[in-house]
């Protein structure tokens, strides 16, 4: 079902982590649909994105999607970042199966959302970006449940 | 070398080689049909005859009261659309459960598309319906009630003699459909006022592409294909003569292994249910505890999605099923774990094991290793575990 780069990068997922003190992190996509992307941006001085890393809560094709996504971005400035498309990714891992292009979708979404967290920490202003669509907020999370 | 352990087995189960045996004649010596006059076709006709016999008095029921389809699905599709059009005069109110399989639960939509009107009862955190609830349903128009024998995600066994009492005292049909029950548990039609069966060869190490609905005497629901007078003119088309011969072996060798395979498969299920409830941290068992299919063990692993952790116990060689969307290429996941009242994202991470009595206790203790490692694995890259253990640290 998934293309060897797919699984590849299922198997093998670059940059997964965390960043302390990210100049700018954005997470999407929502629980209730099973996918969720957080990604951590380091940019230097110069718009230059120094270091990336995510996280995922998906399925095969979503974490194989946020591995690429950034892949894709590491080293780029910002505003290349900014136009690395959902068909970009898809690409660089031989194509998706159809009804997993939203997860495509979702990683570009990822970028913008952690670009648009830098911009606003540092009152910038990214030329054609704008405000993530589907940000998860903390009063939207499932409530606690034990067990 | 690479394991490979089958735990898939309410998908679909190994044809057992003394079936495929028995059935091997009739595709290139016996291959007469049934319904011809000459003496060549009489073994074909004889076998069809034999093995509904063993079929039925498996049931506790009569020869003609089991009618061959080609599956599970065909039957829970003829016993819901042919009942409601036999007795629409009657009502036009159905009862049913949030936890059928699709083959009711579509069927049941499809009803509600032509003018009826369907309940779909509630079940509880186990997954069992509430039979004070089935008879607060019951309306004057009701004609029928179709409640699963067994569930196929979670395995809960439903209380069908209760059940099957309360349609009966009622004056209602009863339907079920026990695909997964049948062959693994003892059935018994009169005991539990059962009035229609649906049940498929292939869960019970038969072949694929046979299935039979049992039709109590006097149920008069109309025909499902019509043409030839096979299956007493209710369902027409040349008998699947190999296919009836290799369920009616697959059923004799059910029936005679039962408790022997039962007391087998409940030992591993529970063997591997303590130990992954023991070894994972945040994973709860789906389903009663002890009220439920013998070889069934459902988990739900919170922070991670079930595709994924199902693409990874492949890739050590484990087959297995999930509940999630992603394996379904919907956005919901599995309807029976959102009605036993799992949060979506908890529902999201279910994984089914389901085994057989060939699996070892070693097999058992390999995948409740994997899954250790694996829900590992996928936890130290998953936002939501990475929000709880932040949470957590700040309380």
């Amino acid at each position: 079902m998934y293309t060897e780069k797919v699984m590849d990068h299922f198997q093998n997922p670059r940059n997964v982590g965390e960043i302390e003190n990210a100049s700018g992190v954005g997470t999407v996509g929502n629980a209730k649909c099973g996918d969720i992307m957080r990604i951590y941006l380091d940019i230097d001085d110069n718009g230059i994105i120094q270091d990336v890393k995510f996280k995922t809560f998906g399925c095969g094709a979503a974490v194989a999607t946020s591995s690429m996504a950034t892949e894709l971005v590491k080293g780029k400035s910002v505003q290349e970042a900014l136009n690395i498309t959902n068909k970009a990714v898809m690409e660089a891992l031989d194509g998706l199966p159809p009804v997993k292009v939203h997860c495509s979708l979702l990683a570009e979404e990822a970028i913008h959302a952690a670009l648009w967290d830098y911009a606003e920490k540092n009152g910038l202003v990214i030329e054609g970006l704008e405000k993530p669509k589907s940000d998860i907020h903390e009063d939207e999370e499932a409530p606690e449940e034990e067990y | 070398m690479k394991r490979s352990i089958y735990l898939d087995n309410a998908a679909t189960t190994k044809t057992a080689p003394e079936v495929v045996e028995a059935m091997l004649p009739y595709f290139t010596e016996f291959y007469g049909n049934p319904s011809s006059v000459y003496e060549f076709a009489s073994k074909s006709k004889a076998a069809v005859s034999e093995n509904r016999d063993i079929i039925a008095s498996a049931l506790g029921a009569k020869d003609k009261e089991i009618y061959f389809t080609a599956g599970g699905s065909e039957s829970d599709n003829w016993a819901i659309k042919a009942a409601a059009e036999a007795y629409e005069s009657k009502g036009k109110h159905i009862i049913t459960s949030k936890i059928e399989h699709h083959a009711v639960l579509h069927t049941c939509e499809y009803l509600e598309k032509k003018g009826f009107e369907v309940t779909y009862l509630d079940v509880d955190e186990d997954g069992a319906v509430k039979l004070d609830e089935l008879r607060k349903a019951i309306r004057p128009d009701t004609i029928l009630i179709t409640i699963m024998y067994a569930n196929n995600e979670i395995g809960t066994i439903q209380p069908i003699k209760e059940i099957g009492e309360i349609a009966h005292e009622n004056k209602i049909l009863f339907h079920t459909d026990a695909v997964q029950a049948f062959g693994q548990i003892p059935i018994n039609v009169d005991e539990c006022h059962i009035d229609m069966l649906s049940a498929s060869g292939h869960k019970l190490n038969g072949p694929k592409g046979i299935g039979f609905l049992y039709i109590r005497t006097g149920v008069k629901i109309r025909s499902f294909i019509h043409g030839g007078g096979q299956e007493r003119s209710r369902r027409a088309g040349t008998e699947n003569v190999p296919g009836i011969v290799g369920f009616g072996e697959a059923v004799k060798r059910a029936v005679s292994t039962m408790e022997e395979r039962a007391a087998k498969e409940i030992e591993l299920r529970d063997h591997l249910i303590e130990k992954v409830l023991a070894e994972v941290p945040y994973v709860r068992l789906n389903g009663h505890r002890t009220n439920r299919l013998p070889n069934n063990v459902n988990f739900s692993f919170r922070f991670v999605e079930g595709e994924s952790l199902l693409i990874m116990m492949d890739m050590k060689g484990i087959s297995a099923s999930s509940g999630s969307a992603c394996t379904s290429g919907s956005l919901d996941p599995s309807h029976v774990l959102l009605a036993i009242g799992l949060p979506h994202e908890i529902a999201h991470g279910s994984l089914r094991l389901t085994l057989c009595e060939e699996n070892t206790v070693e097999e058992m203790d390999f995948v409740a290793e994997a899954a250790k490692e694996i829900v590992g694995k996928l936890r130290n890259m998953s936002p939501l575990y990475e929000d709880f253990v932040k949470r957590a640290a700040a309380k």
